[in-house]
């Protein structure tokens, strides 16, 4: 066995990941099924190592407004809660996005609304890929299926931040984040210096040399037709990356004649459910988005001209599957099955609804 | 090679742990593995189980709702998952949980008196151990050897010295089984 595959649970490969890819600094505070990953990064103290900072901070709120400031200094910045957490955050969510600042938000969601349960969910699917804080604003969205998707994603979501100017959010569940499986973490990576900070990131407010104009990050604009200007920046800004930044995953779609949709962990389990489908000779697929936002519409609506039907897996009351409708135009019946608040289908059950729903 | 376990018993009784042993013995055997526990508040005396699988191939849902083999440690859970053993599988219980036996007849059901060996070897947490003897005697899908470097590696150093106990729980489940049915 080589040395560097270890076994550990997705919320452990997100915290072990993040000191990897140099993060500058965590902050957040503790909720149900996430709080590994701080107990995990506060267990390898990387202050002592890498120096990267680790905080928990008073609330959720606080959490993110430590995010805004330290994404405004060109940090690479993280929080990461589950939903109740997460909705008290779109606030500073909203702001970051306006204020076009690079970071990583980690969802690791549970059964709600409210306060609801802490068994996993995907009903904050709406809330990440539609907006969930005022204003028009995206973030891009990964769902990872697997633990070492989670340890990856946190550097595919730094560099997407940073490349784009923009939010990332790891959009997971306790599932993924309870689960352990094999995991090959990255090389550790040194946390860049001011220097390369300012050269990198010549908008960052890291004190101002002389002989240049001072950097502003605001929101506040209360000229509305600079802030529509503003606002078609953004979208601008969106185009490109719906255009460059799509990921996805298909799994025996091409002879299919029924594709499941499902990303995380309904996606998992939906592979169990293809492969018993294919065993009893009922030709499935599994489409898997990875992007949530960017959405893989065009490829969607390649394989609406191929199979017969389409059916949405997902652990809420269906969400995903209003933008699947819009991605087929019409073209294909497109069901939904889910679970709700907390209670986790079994690959069976999903085979007994697909064939209920579409055969 | 595959195997789908589940173990359910009550908080407390090591399942979990227990689980995450097969798990790192499966990964010394460069084995696919997955360890999905249930993490609500039945942690804390509730019933808790995990399910485990081993593979030689990629793992695809982490989540089942049948097994080829059950590891059922109280009443509670035997009401729970005897109906979700794979015709053919294999269910193991302990015999001072359960004083209601299974009923199935189309399962090899072994009983191990693992509670009451703990306590004659005084020592309670080696329950979990001895049961895993017991499951690797019947069911040898890891060595022993790999079970002892999967110990070291779930185990922190410092815990690393109750190592040869848990190496002798092991042995002890393993003579304590017997099949029943």
């Amino acid at each position: 066995m080589a040395e560097d595959i270890k076994l550990m649970k997705g919320n452990e490969a997100i915290a072990h990941a993040a000191i990897r890819y140099g993060a500058d600094g965590y902050f957040g505070y503790p909720i149900t099924p996430q709080s590994e990953i701080m107990e995990t990064l506060m267990e390898e103290h990387p202050w002592t190592t890498t120096g990267m900072v680790v905080l928990q901070a008073e609330s959720e709120v606080a959490a993110i407004n430590m995010v805004y400031g330290g994404a405004g200094c060109g940090k690479r910045v993280m929080t990461s809660s589950s939903s109740p957490g997460m909705s008290l955050k779109q606030e500073g969510i909203s702001y970051i996005a306006a204020g076009e600042l690079p970071c990583l938000l980690v969802n690791v969601m549970r059964g709600g609304p409210g306060l609801g349960t802490i068994q996993p969910s995907q009903a904050d699917y709406f809330q990440t890929v539609k907006g969930g804080g005022h204003g028009d604003y995206k973030l891009i969205t990964l769902a990872p299926a697997s633990v070492q998707e989670m340890a990856d994603f946190v550097g595919l979501g730094f560099d997407l931040a940073f490349k784009h100017s923009n939010p990332v959010v790891i959009l997971t569940d306790g599932v993924i984040g309870q689960m352990m499986e094999k995991v090959v973490l990255p090389p550790y990576q040194p946390r860049l210096t001011e220097e390369e900070i300012r050269e990198k990131c010549p908008w960052a407010t890291l004190g101002k040399p002389k002989g240049r104009k001072p950097n502003i990050i605001t929101t506040l604009e209360l000229d509305s037709a600079v802030m529509e200007k503003i606002n078609e920046k953004l979208q601008a800004k969106y185009r490109h990356i719906e255009e460059t930044e799509v990921r996805y995953e298909a799994i025996l779609c091409d002879d299919a004649d029924y594709i499941i949709v499902a990303f995380g962990s309904a996606a998992r389990i939906c592979q169990k459910t293809v492969e018993l489908a294919r065993e009893q000779g009922l030709k499935v697929g599994l489409f898997r988005p990875v992007t949530l936002w960017p959405f893989p519409s065009k490829e969607l609506n390649y394989y609406a001209d191929r199979v017969k039907g389409m059916l949405s897996v997902e652990l809420n009351a269906g969400q995903m599957v209003e933008d699947i409708r819009l991605a087929v135009k019409g073209k294909i019946p497109v069901e939904h099955f889910g679970r709700l608040g907390g209670i986790v289908p079994d690959p069976n059950e999903v085979l007994e609804a697909l064939k209920k729903k579409c055969f | 090679m595959k195997e789908e376990i589940i173990i359910a018993g009550f908080g407390g009784q090591g399942v979990l742990s227990m689980g995450k042993i097969l798990a790192y013995s499966g990964l010394m055997e460069g084995k696919e593995v997955s360890w999905m526990p249930s993490y609500g508040p039945e942690q804390r005396g509730g019933t808790a189980n995990v399910t485990v699988i081993l593979s030689d191939r990629p793992i695809s849902s982490p989540i089942l709702n049948e097994y080829d083999t059950a590891i059922i440690l109280n009443q509670p859970s035997l009401a729970k998952f005897e109906q979700t053993v794979k015709p053919g599988g294999t269910l193991i219980f302990d015999g001072y949980g359960i004083p209601n036996p299974p009923t199935r007849q189309d399962i090899s059901v072994y009983r191990i008196n693992a509670m009451d060996a703990a306590t004659e070897m005084k020592n309670s947490k080696a329950f979990n151990m001895i049961v895993l003897g017991g499951l690797l005697k019947i069911r040898p899908m890891v060595t022993l050897g790999n079970v002892i470097e999967g110990l070291k590696k779930s185990l922190p150093e410092r815990h690393h010295h109750l190592i040869p106990m848990n190496e002798q729980a092991i042995q002890k489940g393993m003579e304590l089984i017997v099949k029943i049915n």
